[in-house]
């Protein structure tokens, strides 16, 4: 159902090229693809279309149509555009002239905000700061208890006064005694709330009011579809939001409410939060969220999750194969074995561009059976073969293959023919514009 | 796919006018506009246009709303449907008809033994509350409800439950935190059973469906709760803000423990929950409830009209 872009596009100027030549108004219509792969990834429909026009021109002056790949080019301007709407300049947590910083989260029910509280004390703490993490959801059965776990956990104090004070009245004494002990940051966990809930935004108004946060954060889940516009306008007319968290980014949510809230507030976007434990919080990375809502595929996050499973020798030289495109069978065969403990195959291969469509096309189910019987192929084939599948183009070959592993011909060249498109798509990333497009961290493609 | 509000026909300027305009109007407002257009003697490329932004900003997703119209065009173009209002109906219709294609499930208890709910969903969707909800309303029809808290991951998720559950007025089955969830689930299985239960409701942890581990853990719930002998069935709780992420979500939870069931939560708030149509769509799972608002009796058996005619509202 989740074509990438560069799939979709492609199709399009597949169908452009056999009419013939390109014309001028096919941008527009690669265009349209972008603005459609955009709303399949959640931006809000209106968003996507303002985005699109105002890329449209850039598209042009790129004389993207007379390239040799017009749908490399035109990726690459609407890329860079998003990168920069996202956000190029490093959004940091801003500090009170005086301590303590008063930092107030807010957000939908269920977005993450006493999660997110717990991770950015503990970041806090690690930066060398004192923060203290303060109770103000009083309604929702044992929010205070959740808060207090996690700070026991992570040994950082909590100030909580039940469930029968009013959060401003809380907010205010904790922020009194984090003056008064010494507190660099005083961390406000707020109940989740509707925006139209015009009380409960009352609310939040006095919390404010009595506590002057130097960061108003709107945790926002990266699930948030179409709506995600509205609410995050409604907590920034209220309460002029600072910065936003997208969490449960470690799901596979393309995250276009990344892009909608950003355009409509122009709040920076801070952190992203990568999971449930206290340490998976990470600063936001413009480019990578930008590949991610366009559906370029993650390389970036794929070799990290190999880093996280293989050892760094290991890592370092699939990094080496995948860039020079020298990744074999036998590479391949090795790596199943790790690739297993990573999670389904299925949803590391849509993380390579191009790739998880090249799968669905062939209807290809991955699941564990699908990946038994592709050990099963590669382990009836020779070394030789494992190193230089082209030999294998003898149909003879292909027969032993198959009747070796249990399986039929057109399985051997159903694996073929993915591991050459795999091989494919590594070239095409790195012969392309691509590698520069990929972050710059150090150690990896630098 | 060419949809009609893709097309490039109007000019930038323009269009970026109504854009800043359309994010201001409230979304009422913008579909009150909706109705004055459905109004109107012809169909017009507006007509469609309007269409598709309505399902879309309703979050029912590109190619759900392309087939849609796509069929309504053809029964247009045949001559079927004449006048907008025409159209609006039948793609009432047909919205209505995808959520009633799968006959109701009903998990109701039946006096004949024990039934254990299993709900399950991704972090935050609105499980815990959803039980709570469940219990009181099975408690007022006069079942015997145990709750067992398998979320035994999650800070306090034991102490919600358990404020909740003397809310309900249900005993509440919990083991130790950070426990082994399927031991919890055996022991509340026997303690419902001990108690003459008619329905276990089950509280599982919140996890994202791309967890490969977590997955199986669930896999592993729901084998200890078959092999006893039960009735199970399993609940997916989808939060209504969600977006095109609902389905890959019901995707996934589908293959690892088989779906009786959607709740839709969050329906309380400005989100639509149109992915649900392609959930039922795909999957063949019915909805069941509607979950709206905070409080314990904020749940309703789900209402496919009442559903669609929210789109337009
Ligand atoms: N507005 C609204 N809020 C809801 C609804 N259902 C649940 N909530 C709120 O959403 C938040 C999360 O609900 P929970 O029931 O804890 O969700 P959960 O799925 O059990 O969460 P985890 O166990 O942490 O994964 C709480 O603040 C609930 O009060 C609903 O229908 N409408
Ligand atoms: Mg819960």
């Amino acid at each position: 159902m989740f074509e990438s872009l560069t799939d979709r596009m492609q199709g399009t100027f597949k169908k452009l090229n056999s009419k013939g030549r390109i014309a001028e108004n096919d941008v527009d219509l690669a265009l349209r693809e972008v603005r459609i792969s955009l709303m399949e990834a959640d931006v809000n429909l209106k968003v996507a279309k303002q985005f699109v026009n105002g890329v449209k021109a850039k598209v042009e002056d790129a004389h993207a149509l007379e390239s040799l790949n017009p749908t490399q080019q035109i990726i690459q301007v609407v890329n860079e555009e998003m990168v920069e709407l996202l956000g190029s300049e490093e959004a940091k947590l801003q500090t009170a002239p005086a301590p303590p910083t008063v930092l107030m989260m807010v957000g939908l029910q269920g977005s993450g905000k006493t999660t997110h509280s717990a991770k950015l004390a503990l970041l806090l703490r690690r930066q060398g700061g004192k923060p203290m993490l303060v109770a103000a959801d009083v309604y929702r059965p044992a929010a205070v208890k959740q808060l207090e776990t996690l700070g026991g956990n992570l040994k950082i104090p909590v100030h909580s006064e039940g469930t029968q004070v009013a959060p401003e009245r809380i907010a205010a004494n904790a922020v009194a005694e984090a003056r008064a002990n010494g507190y660099t940051h005083v961390i406000l966990d707020t109940a989740g709330r509707l925006s139209i809930d015009e009380a409960m935004m009352q609310e939040l108004e006095r919390v404010k009011e009595a506590t002057n946060p130097t960061e108003t954060l709107l945790v926002a889940d990266a699930m948030t579809g179409q709506e995600a516009v509205r609410v995050a306008q409604q907590f920034h007319e209220r309460l002029g939001v600072t910065g936003l968290i997208m969490s449960k980014m470690d799901g596979d949510a393309r995250g276009g409410a990344a892009l909608s809230i950003r355009s409509v507030t122009g709040v920076p976007i801070k952190f992203i939060g990568t999971g449930e434990r206290p340490e998976a919080l990470e600063p936001f990375m413009p480019d990578r969220m930008a590949s991610r809502i366009l559906g370029l595929g993650d390389m970036l996050s794929l070799i990290e999750r190999a880093q996280a499973a293989f050892d760094e020798r290991q890592a370092a030289e699939l990094e080496q194969k995948m860039r020079t495109a020298t990744f074999t069978l036998e590479d391949f065969y090795t790596q199943l074995q790790t690739i297993k403990s990573m999670g389904p195959l299925s949803q590391l291969l849509d993380m390579i561009p191009g790739m998880g469509s090249a799968m669905r096309n062939q209807d290809v189910q991955v699941d564990e059976r699908e990946m038994k019987r592709i050990e099963a192929i590669i382990q009836s084939m020779t070394p030789d073969e494992r190193q230089h599948p082209e030999i294998l183009k003898n149909g003879r070959r292909r027969k032993r293959v198959a009747a070796g592993s249990g399986t039929s011909v057109a399985d051997v060249n159903a694996l073929l023919s993915q591991f050459n498109q795999m091989q494919k798509m590594m070239k095409q990333l790195t012969a392309g514009g691509s590698r520069g497009k990929l972050p710059r961290i150090p150690g990896l493609f630098s | 796919m060419v949809m009609r509000f893709l097309r490039g026909k109007q000019d930038p300027k323009e269009r970026d006018q109504k854009l800043d305009e359309g994010l201001q109007k409230s979304r009422s407002g913008l579909f009150g506009q909706m109705s004055a257009l459905f109004d109107r003697e012809e169909i017009t490329d507006e007509t469609w246009e309007e269409l598709e932004e309505l399902l879309v900003a309703s979050d029912v997703g590109v190619e759900t709303t392309f087939t849609l119209v796509e069929s309504l065009q053809d029964r247009v173009d045949s001559g079927e449907l004449r006048r907008p209002s025409h159209v609006r109906e039948t793609l009432k219709q047909e919205l209505r008809g995808i959520l009633e294609s799968v006959p109701p499930r009903n998990g109701a208890a039946t006096g004949e033994g024990l039934l254990v709910t299993l709900v399950v969903g991704v972090n935050g969707v609105g499980k815990t509350t959803t039980i709570a909800k469940m219990a009181n309303r099975l408690k007022a029809d006069g079942a015997q409800v145990v709750i067992g808290a398998a979320d035994t991951f999650r800070a306090a998720a034991i102490d919600q439950l358990e404020v909740w559950g003397q809310r309900a007025g249900v005993p509440v089955i919990a083991g130790a935190p950070n426990s082994d969830p399927a031991s919890v689930v055996h022991d509340a299985l026997a303690a419902a059973r001990t108690r003459r239960a008619d329905v276990l409701l089950v509280d599982t942890a919140g996890r994202l469906h791309t967890k490969y581990n977590l997955m199986e853990e669930l896999r592993k719930i729901e084998r200890v709760v078959s092999k006893g002998g039960s009735k199970v069935e399993n609940l997916l709780v989808l939060d209504a803000t969600t977006g095109q992420n609902g389905l890959l979500q019901a995707r996934q939870f589908a293959k690892t423990v088989s779906l009786d069931g959607v709740v839709i939560s969050k329906m309380d708030g400005t989100s639509k929950g149109g992915i649900v149509f392609a959930v039922v769509k795909e999957l063949g799972v019915p909805i069941r409830y509607v979950a709206t608002g905070e409080k314990i009796g904020d749940l309703a058996e789900f209402d496919s009209q009442a559903f669609v005619d929210a789109l337009w509202s």
